[in-house]
């Protein structure tokens, strides 16, 4: 758009953009701080035809294998062992810990979402009823360090040394649900915070699209029926009552058609 | 300091569902409209295609349509003895940002509110006598009669389909027989329908009840509109409320009006700019423009013959607390407008488990499914009930994403392996029946600005104090106790009602349906805009959207959003042009 004084009236197909020309030369100075989150951009305007561009979509991005990016080597055990209690591998099939839940938390609490960029995190900080939602001073990322760090200082401290990970299902049952109800204090992060968001994070990784580093082969979906990111069910919509068996496919096909899912 | 620039006739403050509504209709009058989107183009085709709309987690848990509380957000408490705290992400309601606005993400679930909706408070007090202490409902100072040709240009805009239940007075079988009188048929047939609700539908009939198809902006068949724009047939793919449609088959701005309106030379759109406030002559009553910010941080004085206000609901009235229009309202005294009767819904369900009904739950679309209106509004006595108002049961197909669907009976554990066997045995055979109630406003229901915390541009805060009153909470026990009996007639496993308990939590996701703060009515000690939405204050600024239902009805609320946009625009083109100034008197 640059100035807007100066703006061409006419066919401008994608919209014409702010240069850095325009606003050197209108003495702007660049980088303010209203571009935050994931909708930062550079103001366009738009006149005389519907935008578009051949070519341009804004596709999902996919996590890439490798090392983990924001958890450490103990915090991965602790995961491992965690996941696997909420959601365990069993007869009915594998659990969050085989559908690649760690790997999906560990990227993340490396992104947007573990740094909370697109949450308000303005002070002053108060604790506030329960009514008043999320008040920590804490990004999901740091909640996460904090309260894993926690909960192994917990349990060495009651099971003679031992972390979280070394326990017996049992025991690390016991110690989630006193973290989930509250009882299990942690130097450091509020347990019920942290459990509810862990909770949540970890049915998200088991039952989101395969792109995303869980739900690994989709055995979230498979486990439930849920045929995954179709878009057309139309001969479906009358068959009432019938068990439709369709196998699930995600955003980037599925195995058979593609290795790499 | 704002560099000003060039004039023009009107200026749209947002591009949603109002907005496109309004520069279509003004750029028809011949003025030379400009709209100004905090947000970003967006467009079916880049921003939500087909080949990965379907993405639960992008779109819904890391609300990639919605606006950043980052930038924008409210602070909020239950009662005005609290402190206000920051909405530090978004739970129990979605706004959007960007082109399209939250009319992207909706559910497409299209109602007309009742003829005794409008005329609430003189309606209720002529049957039940006094209101109950501290509310504060009002008439609309608009009537059904006078909207429905508005209803109707809206419902034949989207293509809305549906089955008429009163066509000029007579009842007509199949439909939903409480509505108020319509001229014509909807301009689609109903979805087909799928299991679950077709269960809820006999179930209900059954109990005495007379359910119809919920009339839905989801295309039941290819439909092309009066402005010449073709949306495609809905596919049923369960990724439509809280998602942008793939398939060109839910109503939305981009689907019905901006491939006409882009294409006007007396039309310009203006992307990543932000309306910081409203500049005003009060002397002449009029505003004179506004001040925006761009994305690069440059401040501009646009110049305005007329401002409309099409935010999403309370933005409007905070833009107008921030610019000094109109007199604040005082919880205290009950003087003052601007901020006046926020109201909300209030929301509940009880969920029915089969051993051996196939539901396919992910076989849906936003607005799927069959209701039953016997107690909306004043549709059954309230005698000795203790309540006004009500709302719709509905047993809706949206969706059945994972993340968000996974439905265990009462007493399953939260995790483990109980917790996996019980979403695996239920996943395929349950549905849910939903209340949708009314909220009436009250006193201690506001918005005004926040002392203490400021937006990303240095603004106060808005704050909201809201709780969910005695009213409330009657009228949605009593809406589960009917949805509870339709579903024990349903011979089921095992029936789960839940009622909405406590007070009002900005936590959980509830409804995008924030209403008030800028209510329209007849009078300017009560209310902040006329029956043309039309600011008593400045004759030439118009308020959009649901800031002025004076309280919320048990309907959802765009169907009445867009019949009072086409509403206005007309009392714009045929009155105000012809003779600038207040068109009612106070």
């Amino acid at each position: 758009m640059g100035d807007p004084r100066n703006r061409s009236r006419g066919f401008e197909m994608a919209g014409t953009p702010v240069s850095r020309r325009d606003l050197l030369s209108a003495g702007v100075v660049i980088g303010s701080t209203v571009a935050l989150g994931n909708q930062s951009a550079e103001a366009r305007s738009y006149s005389g035809a519907v935008p578009w561009t051949p070519g341009e979509a804004n596709a999902p991005t996919p996590v890439e294998p490798g090392p983990f990016q924001y958890l450490t080597q103990d915090e991965v055990k602790f995961l491992d062992a965690a996941v696997s209690r909420l959601i365990p591998a069993d007869n009915l099939g594998p659990g969050a810990k085989e559908a690649g839940v760690t790997t999906f938390l560990d990227r993340q609490l490396a992104g947007g979402f573990g740094k909370a960029s697109s949450w308000y995190m303005q002070g002053p900080w108060k604790k506030g009823e329960e009514t008043q939602g999320y008040q920590s001073k804490m990004t999901p990322a740091e909640l996460y360090r904090a309260a894993i760090k926690g909960i192994d200082t917990y349990c060495a401290g009651k099971f003679g040394g031992k972390k979280f990970a070394e326990l017996s299902t049992d025991e690390q049952d016991e110690v989630l649900k006193g973290v989930e109800g509250g009882d299990v204090k942690l130097d450091g992060a509020d347990s019920k915070s942290f459990f509810k968001v862990f909770l949540q994070n970890t049915i998200e990784g088991f039952f989101s699209d395969p792109i995303y580093g869980g739900n690994r082969e989709m055995v979230g979906w498979k486990l439930i029926g849920f045929p995954g990111a179709r878009y057309d069910y139309r001969p479906y919509v009358k068959k009432h009552g019938e068990k439709l068996n369709l196998p699930p496919v995600g955003i980037k096909g599925r195995p058979g058609w593609n290795p790499s899912t | 300091m704002a560099r000003k620039l060039p004039p023009v006739n009107v200026v749209l403050v947002g591009f949603g569902w109002t907005a496109a509504i309004l520069g279509q209709e003004l750029t028809d009058a011949g003025l030379n409209v400009l709209a100004l989107e905090r947000g970003g183009w967006r467009d079916t085709s880049t921003d939500f295609a087909v080949t990965f709309a379907q993405d639960e987690l992008r779109y819904y848990w890391r609300r990639a349509l919605f606006e950043e509380p980052a930038r924008e957000t409210l602070t909020f408490r239950n009662s005005p003895d609290q402190t206000a705290l920051p909405m530090r992400h978004l739970g129990s309601f979605l706004p959007a940002t960007g082109v399209g606005g939250a009319g992207i993400h909706w559910n497409g679930q299209n109602w007309r509110f009742l003829p005794s909706d409008f005329v609430a408070k003189s309606h209720n007090t002529q049957r039940y006598g006094a209101l109950q202490e501290g509310m504060t409902i009002q008439d609309w100072g608009v009537t059904y009669d006078e909207l429905e040709p508005y209803y109707d240009k809206f419902e034949y805009l989207c293509g809305i389909s549906g089955k008429a239940g009163n066509l000029g007075g007579k009842i007509q079988s199949g439909g939903n027989p409480f509505e108020g009188p319509r001229k014509r048929e909807y301009p689609n047939p109903p979805l087909d329908m799928v299991y679950g609700p077709t269960l809820f539908a006999k179930a209900a009939a059954e109990t005495g009840h007379k359910p119809f198809p919920c009339p839905a902006a989801n295309m039941s068949r290819p439909y092309t509109n009066p402005l010449g724009v073709t949306l495609g047939p809905c596919t049923y793919c369960g990724f439509c409320e809280k998602f942008g449609c793939g398939n060109y088959s839910k109503s939305s701005a981009q689907t019905t009006i901006l491939p006409v309106l882009m294409r006007k030379k007396n039309f310009e759109l203006r992307t990543q700019c932000e309306v910081l406030r409203v500049n005003h002559d009060d002397a002449a009553k009029r505003a004179t423009g506004v001040i925006y910010v761009d994305a690069q941080g440059e401040e501009w004085e646009q110049p305005a013959e007329i401002v409309i206000l099409c935010a999403f609901a309370q933005h409007n009235p905070w833009l107008m607390m921030l610019s000094g229009i109109g007199k604040p309202y005082d919880a205290k005294s009950g003087d003052g407008v601007v901020g006046k009767n926020y109201a909300y819904q209030i929301v509940s369900s009880v969920d029915v488990f089969f051993d051996d009904k196939i539901m396919n739950p992910f076989v849906g679309a936003g607005a799927l499914g069959v209701g039953v209106d016997e107690y909306n509004g004043d549709n059954f006595d309230h005698g000795s009930l203790g309540f006004i108002g009500g709302g719709y049961l509905a047993c809706w197909q949206t969706n059945g994403r994972p993340i968000e669907y996974h439905p265990t009976p009462k007493g399953t554990p939260k995790w483990g392996a109980k917790w996996k066997q019980a979403v695996a045995k239920n996943y395929l055979t349950s549905l849910s029946i939903a209340t949708h109630g009314a909220v009436m406003s009250h006193s201690n229901n506001y918005l005004d600005l926040d002392p203490t915390y400021r937006d990303v541009h240095g603004r106060p805060l808005l704050r909201l104090t809201f709780d969910y009153t005695d009213n409330e909470h009657k009228m949605s026990d009593y809406l589960t106790d009917r949805a509870e009996e339709i579903a024990k007639a349903m011979n089921a496993r095992e029936v789960h009602a839940k009622k909405r308990t406590g007070h009002y939590s900005i936590v959980p996701y509830q409804t995008t349906h924030n209403t008030g703060g800028a209510i329209m009515g007849t009078d300017p000690k009560s209310s902040a805009v006329n029956r043309y939405l039309q600011s008593w204050d400045l004759h030439n600024l118009f308020v959009m959207g649901t800031a002025v239902f004076p309280q919320n009805p048990g309907y959802n609320p765009t169907g009445t959003v867009g019949a009072l946009t086409y509403w206005a625009a007309d009392a714009i083109k045929n009155q105000y042009l012809k003779k600038p100034g207040p068109l009612v008197q106070a």
